[in-house]
């Protein structure tokens, strides 16, 4: 259980060109903070940054957990769900034995009703190479629940996806701050969860 | 450790190169006069002849090409564990100097065996684990070359590097006991008149003072280079 | 399952169905020993002879053609940052998809070796000694194929690279696996006199199973600070 996540005057540069500097911002368990700004403006390189894929030029992520404080990148990268612009998905896996592998592999048991919550139950056995665009975030996001993380970091969540699908990306984001996890989310659509935003 | 990093500073460096250089240049082309005019006017060994003279352009080679991997290990490892700023930079130019050092190790190798073994390749351990390096050699500017972000590009050299130094040893003795296996007992031969150590240790020395030289020289010119990009990066020029 | 059994089955099932798995190894394994014989003549003596050597890098190359694909599918495709963030240590992720490379092209490699052995005229004991050799030796293949995988995972020609980098550091299983079989076939001893050999290949594999999976961390770390 996170309590909140605060980064400290966090700076990154890509190469040569610094992204953003001195950067503060606070987010608490049960709150969604939306990332906005142009393309190239560093939204994925900060939401890269918090993942601990990417180490800070300047700066500190700090997660509090009960009594406890900690900025090491792999074990925060340890409390996030992930969901970047790319699926995830190999062609030649069933969509049912794609969701077991992530469950698994992130320690838990196989679930098959998640399938459902995300409308793909008919497409269980269905290899992943026949998945519509739509499809594929939906099962992204049906990995993004048997994870089981606190910590949900989405870039441009809403893309790819119809009314239906944007609808129920709504409903689980807002379901998991109801539950009390954070959210992190790059997006140039308001998230709609009575959030702040960050602009880069 | 302290050392290494007050010079880490490429302004630093350059000062101390540039100060420094002269003399190495002096000092190379004085080493270097001085261990071929006493080789050539030695007496030919009674063993090997005139061909003995290859021996002490063909062992300090040899020498400075291992001991060049070793620096590039060393490199690799500042830039890996304490991020040494200028440590990739050393490490990518020391690369094509230690594969050159190596290259002619292999070719003086094979001159001085013709008239040795009649034939100018045999696969004896030295030569065949020779062999190996200069591939390595190759294979490590190749990554280099390939990977096109330079930061990235320095951290996975290191990291072969770095392999590299700990499989060089092991190559080394499976190459030996190969040859025992095939060969029999080891074809060089074995003590050299100790009128030929002179001309060696200088010739080594020289080598030294030449590869320093270059290196110095090859990473002042890279620290150039980048600061002529910024300069027209920022439309200066 | 646990997450490195997971992930072990995946690779191992991913390779089954992409291309037949093993099929292609297995091929260029066949056609290499076949090829061999049409270079340097049907002397069967001299095949025998030359048995071990012969085997051993075809086996090693055959090896290397699924290497490239070892963690840049992952990385192309975002699984890769999945799994890392997963609860299993990136250096255990290394060790799964060297077992899992090692499984599905290395030990089929080493199960085809006494057939194509037969057509190198390679006697009984000789032959055991090639098996034994490559079962022990292939792991060592996979685990510094697999350094030099992530290490050029994200070349688009990286595949060009890759051998020139682990070939030279493989040389040491080579040698001491056709070693081995060379002191079979010449010794007095039979298998028994190929013993140090195959103890020194042993050391050597066991050493890169260890510690491959360090070196392999740390560069896929290293590529996803993309």
């Amino acid at each position: 259980m996170i309590i909140s996540l605060n980064a400290e005057k966090l700076g990154c540069t890509r190469g040569e060109r610094t992204l953003f500097s001195a950067l503060n911002f606070r987010v608490q368990a049960g709150q969604a903070l939306a990332v906005e700004g142009a393309n190239g403006a560093g939204k994925t390189s900060l939401l890269r940054l918090i993942a601990g894929f990417l180490a800070p030029a300047a700066g500190r992520i700090v997660v509090k957990t009960d009594g406890r404080e900690n900025d090491d990148a792999e074990e925060r990268g340890k409390s996030v769900g992930w969901l970047g612009h790319q699926d995830g998905l190999k062609p030649q896996l069933t969509v049912a034995e794609q969701l077991d592998f992530y469950a698994c592999l992130y320690g838990h048991s196989a679930d098959g009703s998640v399938l459902e919550q995300v409308g793909l139950a008919r497409q269980a056995d269905l290899p992943c190479r026949y998945l519509s665009a739509g499809q594929r975030r939906r099962l992204a996001l049906a990995r993004l629940l048997v994870s089981k993380r606190p910590l949900w970091l989405l870039d441009e969540p809403f893309a790819a996806l119809d009314t239906s699908g944007q609808a129920l990306v709504a409903h689980l984001m807002a379901r998991h701050c109801g539950n009390g996890g954070i959210i992190i989310a790059a997006t140039h659509e308001p998230l709609g969860l009575g959030n702040e935003s960050l602009k880069l | 450790m302290q050392f290494l990093f007050r010079y880490a500073n490429p302004h630093q460096f350059m000062r101390l190169s540039g100060a420094v250089l002269p003399y190495t240049v002096l000092a190379t082309i004085l080493c270097l006069s001085a261990a071929l005019y006493l080789g050539f006017t030695a007496p030919p060994d009674y063993q090997q002849g005139r061909t003995v003279l290859i021996l002490f352009i063909h062992v300090p080679a040899a020498s400075l090409a291992m001991g060049i991997y070793g620096a590039i290990a060393v490199c690799s490892l500042l830039s890996l564990v304490w991020r040494h700023p200028l440590a990739d930079i050393a490490a990518r130019t020391a690369a094509p100097l230690g594969a050159l050092f190596t290259a002619l190790g292999l070719i003086t190798g094979a001159l001085w065996g013709k008239p040795m073994w009649g034939t100018y390749w045999v696969w004896d351990a030295r030569l065949t684990s020779f062999l190996l390096l200069l591939f390595i050699y190759l294979g490590y500017m190749a990554l280099w070359n390939a990977i096109e972000d330079d930061t990235r590009a320095g951290r996975a050299a290191a990291i072969l590097a770095l392999v590299g130094a700990v499989n060089i040893p092991i190559i080394k003795f499976s190459v030996n006991w190969w040859n025992t296996l095939h060969q029999g007992e080891s074809i060089v031969s074995g003590a050299l008149a100790p009128v030929f150590l002179a001309p060696l240790l200088l010739m080594l020395l020289g080598y030294g003072l030449l590869f320093a030289t270059l290196w110095m020289v090859r990473i002042r010119t890279v620290i150039m280079e980048r600061r002529a990009r910024t300069l027209m990066q920022a439309g200066e020029a | 399952m646990s997450p490195f059994a997971t992930l072990l089955v995946r690779d191992i099932r991913l390779a089954a169905r992409s291309g037949g798995g093993a099929a292609l190894a297995l091929s260029f394994f066949a056609l290499v020993a076949t090829l061999v014989p049409l270079g340097v003549g049907a002397d069967l003596h001299l095949l025998s002879r030359v048995a071990g050597g012969v085997l051993w890098v075809a086996a090693v190359l055959a090896a290397l053609l699924s290497l490239d694909r070892l963690f840049q599918g992952d990385f192309e495709d975002g699984s890769l940052e999945l799994i890392a963030l997963s609860p299993l240590p990136l250096e255990l992720t290394a060790l799964a998809k060297i077992a899992a490379h090692w499984l599905s092209t290395g030990l089929p490699l080493t199960l085809l070796s006494p057939l194509l052995a037969l057509l190198f005229n390679l006697p009984g004991p000789a032959t055991a000694t090639l098996f034994v050799s490559l079962l022990i030796g292939t792991p060592a293949v996979s685990a510094v194929g697999a350094i030099g995988a992530s290490l050029t995972l994200s070349l688009k020609r990286g595949g060009l690279i890759l051998p020139l980098i682990i070939l030279p550091l493989l040389a040491p299983a080579v040698i001491f696996g056709a070693g081995a079989v060379a002191l079979t076939l010449d010794g007095p001893m039979g298998i028994e006199g190929a013993g140090g050999a195959l103890e020194l290949l042993a050391a050597f594999a066991f050493g890169a199973v260890l510690l491959s999976p360090f070196a392999a961390a740390a560069s896929v770390r290293l590529n996803l600070s993309n």
